[in-house]
């Protein structure tokens, strides 16, 4: 007490839970590392390029515009983040342009022009993305087959050359152009149901089609039938594990999966708007699905349209962006729904195979009022009460 | 169903987190000792809610021990008393913890003690009628002492038409390092219960129920046996360790099932909430006469030595308290007044104890924290630890945008600082601080 030492003075509370913004926004990148690093062991280096361009340009716009408005907010990870999920959305042999464009626009005009990290409106990767799928729609969709599938000879009637890569199509664009085909070239309606009707399936259908599937998915899905006699036919496997085209981060559901645990067991992300997504999703293409293939309601295909067209990465990495999603727990669970909604509509019926980046973002616009609606009513309003309860 | 009971929404829990500096109540084994006499005290003549006292005194009068210094004025007041023997040295103005100018007398102690280490006889209060024990729950200036110092005798004064049920004793002691209570809880459980028969024939309420959160196995057991030994018929209630579990409408909510209405008080259904150090307090004052001039103070945290459980005279100099446990652990970096999560933080460590004084909570430097303000990304955790149901990230904006009417729409005077939102908040935006701005300037409007 000799000495005099200044005092910090601040309002209550004087301690806090251990949780940062940045160390949160790393966290999701460290979750998304498994899905990434299987897309860059299935597409090779280009893959990793893609990525690391990505990254690279987000960070580097986010450099530029915060030291414009005075406070470098880089360290805070987000602006990493968003060009990580752009990168992961990218398909493996985009022209390396793309990404960087994305990233750019990502950052400086649906991030930073709105205020920077907590005032954007829209999931910045995700406008990045789509905004890609419209100005080079031509590149957003030619689609690598990963290295796992291509020692396979299936491969080569499915799928044409470009460069050194093998491409192919995504499964879920096979079935949409497949089923397009199909209904331009039917005689008459009843030939075109009861030829649906043979296919059985949007699975049956890819695979039909020629697409390639695995040693390894054959085996274990023996295995599985065998052991559990699941009646399950091939493909699914492959599918979960991430033996089939798509777009670098998006494929593997078992690795985004891996992410996804990481982040609960953080308490980073909540059961809500994951739950109300994937449940009424896998609900409306469980009533409607089969109609697509003339079987009639209640015998959608759940399991092939869970694991295709990056709803996984979706689901767990940018429907659950805090800042473009809604507050309340009421909130979340109708966001959830309303996306997962959004991507039935559009898979199913819309012109695009995918669906879920859109349904977010369309989802996203609808926040500010969701927020609104859902206000919990203040403790001690709850109910009309009684002066003077006392029994 | 094990019944442990709490509140239905919201909270967070500072006690279980390991990350968060080391929020344990390490003082919990540490019995209560008397402090050391001070040789100076600074008596406030506001340390209650409602007016400031009035003083009583002259700079040179000579004051004996437990003379009465400052006259309660008006309903909403109390009466203040002197911790020791001594002549008034001055009359000046000090600054109370949370900002506020109040006048103080200083006293130097001289003369000798006529009640402290003296022997006296217990009276009796049976028979006394309920305005008579009231009174002197007035005239020793007892006040509530769970922290908001809101004068119980006014608290005790029922109004006819109001139909008071229930009275429940606030043993719960929810905030971080506090063990002041837990410790009275296990060393006067008679005195205690002899309070709360004393508060039963001052309301002439039936029902008692003793709310104690789950961590103090050791008070919950005691007191259910003292209680069954007595055979009186309260209730002790186990309560979930849940922060803000001892704010009084959250126990009542946990304990009655009752919601206290926005803007109301629990007499509004029908119950009386009393802190056990309150209870203890009045104890004191009917059976011994005897004015609150001391209480049991928590002296806890990283910045110092010897955490302990202190009878503090009012008055008495922080700086001296920690002295008193053995000086700073290192270099001091926050001295807070009350538990840490609603408490005040102080610029002077010579600051003196005042009845509303629960804890003094010293940090050392490395465990001062201090608020970053980075922007909201609208997790969500604030609106999820709010027991209230507010919005508190909502709220913060509409007040950063000066739009006060809108804070107060949705529900901002209903915020009770507990502080669970800036507890739980990833990018360390100080929302009570915020929200305390926001009250004072819509009330200006």
């Amino acid at each position: 007490m000799e000495t005099r030492t200044l005092l910090t003075v601040t309002t209550s509370p004087h301690i806090r839970e251990g949780s940062r913004t940045h160390l949160i926004m790393w966290f999701v990148s460290l979750a998304l590392l498994p899905a990434a690093l299987w897309g860059a062991v299935v597409f090779g280096w280009y893959s990793v390029w893609v990525l690391v361009t990505s990254i690279f340009s987000a960070v580097l716009a986010e450099l530029a515009i915060t030291a414009l408005k005075g406070k470098i907010t880089v360290p805070d990870g987000s602006a990493f983040l968003t060009g990580f999920l752009i990168g992961m959305n990218m398909p493996p042999s985009i022209p390396i342009y793309i990404p960087v464009c994305a990233s750019v626009f990502a950052i400086a005009i649906v991030k930073q022009a709105f205020g920077g990290l907590g005032s954007n409106w829209m999931n910045p990767a995700l406008a990045g993305r789509v905004f890609a799928m419209f100005s080079w729609s031509k590149s957003m969709t030619i689609w690598n087959m990963p290295s796992t599938l291509t020692g396979n000879s299936a491969v080569t009637q499915a799928s044409g050359t470009a460069g050194d890569a093998i491409t192919g199509a995504s499964p879920l664009g096979i079935v949409k152009s497949g089923l397009l085909d199909m209904s331009v070239q039917a005689d008459s309606p009843q030939a075109l149901a009861s030829q649906l009707q043979n296919i059985g399936g949007p699975l049956q259908f890819m695979l039909q089609k020629g697409y390639p599937v695995s040693q390894f998915d054959s085996n274990v899905t023996e295995w599985l039938n065998s052991v559990f006699h699941l009646g399950l036919s091939r493909g699914y496997v492959d599918l979960f594990f991430g033996n089939v085209a798509g777009c670098i981060g998006e494929i593997s559901v078992f690795m985004l999966l891996i992410g996804a645990i990481f982040l609960f067991a953080k308490k980073i992300i909540s059961w809500e708007i994951p739950a109300s997504f994937l449940g009424s999703f896998a609900l409306l293409v469980w009533i409607f699905g089969g109609t697509k293939f003339a079987m009639g309601m209640f015998t959608g295909d759940v399991l092939f349209h869970l694991l295709t067209g990056g709803l996984m990465l979706g689901v767990f990495f940018m429907a659950t962006d805090y800042v473009t999603t809604p507050v309340t727990r009421k909130g979340m669970l109708i966001f959830g729904a309303g996306a997962g909604f959004l991507t039935f509509l559009i898979r199913l019926y819309g012109g695009l195979p995918e669906g879920v980046s859109l349904a977010i973002i369309i989802m996203n616009m609808f926040v500010p009022l969701i927020d609104k609606l859902t206000k919990p009513k203040v403790f001690g309003t709850r109910k009309a009460m009684k002066k003077g309860s006392a029994a | 169903m094990n019944g442990i009971k709490t509140f239905p929404k919201g909270g967070v829990h500072p006690h279980g987190n390991k990350k968060a500096i080391s929020s344990q109540k390490i003082s919990s084994s540490q019995p209560i000792k008397n402090a050391h006499v001070p040789s100076m005290a600074v008596i406030a003549m506001s340390q209650h809610i409602g007016k400031q006292a009035e003083c009583t005194v002259a700079v040179g009068d000579e004051i004996k021990e437990g003379m009465l210094v400052g006259k309660a004025s008006g309903f909403v007041s109390a009466n203040i008393h002197s911790p020791i023997p001594g002549i008034v040295k001055s009359i000046t103005e000090i600054y109370l913890p949370h900002g506020v100018k109040t006048k103080a007398i200083v006293l130097e102690f001289q003369g000798e003690f006529e009640r402290s280490g003296k022997a006296f006889e217990k009276k009796t209060w049976i028979g006394m009628s309920p305005e008579e024990l009231n009174g002197f729950v007035a005239d020793m200036g007892i006040v509530g002492l769970g922290g908001a110092t809101f004068p119980t005798h006014v608290k005790y004064t029922i109004k006819p038409e109001q139909k008071i049920d229930s009275l429940v004793i606030n043993g719960v002691e929810c905030e971080p390092f506090l063990t002041a209570d837990h410790r009275l809880m296990l060393e006067k459980p008679d005195e205690i219960l002899e309070g709360i028969e004393i508060v039963k024939a001052i309301t002439g309420i039936r029902n008692v129920y003793i709310g104690i959160e789950e961590n103090k196995t050791d008070a919950i057991s005691h007191l259910k046996h003292k209680i069954q030994e007595k055979k009186l018929d309260y209730t002790v209630v186990s309560l979930k360790v849940k922060y803000p579990q001892g704010d009084e409408k959250m126990l009542l909510k946990a304990i009655l099932g009752r919601e206290v209405p926005s803007g109301g008080l629990p007499i509004d259904v029908g119950a009386i909430v009393s802190n056990v150090g309150t209870v203890f307090a009045v104890y004191e004052a009917i059976v011994w006469r005897k004015p609150l001039t001391e209480r049991v103070i928590t002296i806890s945290g990283s910045g110092v030595k010897y955490p302990s459980n202190l009878k503090v005279r009012i008055g008495t100099k922080i700086s001296e308290i920690i002295e008193e446990c053995g000086g700073y652990r290192g270099k001091p970096g926050k001295i807070v007044l009350g538990g840490p999560m609603m408490g005040f933080a102080i610029a002077d460590p010579d600051m003196p104890v005042t009845k509303g004084v629960s804890g003094i909570l010293v940090f050392n430097e490395k465990d001062s924290f201090k608020f970053q303000n980075d922007p909201c990304i609208r997790c969500g955790r604030c609106i999820r630890a709010c027991p209230w149901n507010l919005m508190p990230t909502l709220m913060y904006k509409e007040i950063e945008n000066q739009d006060y009417t809108g804070a107060l729409a949705m529900g901002l005077m209903d915020c009770k600082e507990c502080g669970s939102c800036a507890f739980v908040c990833p990018s360390c935006i100080p929302l009570v601080q915020i929200f305390k701005y926001g009250k004072l300037l819509s009330s200006k409007k």
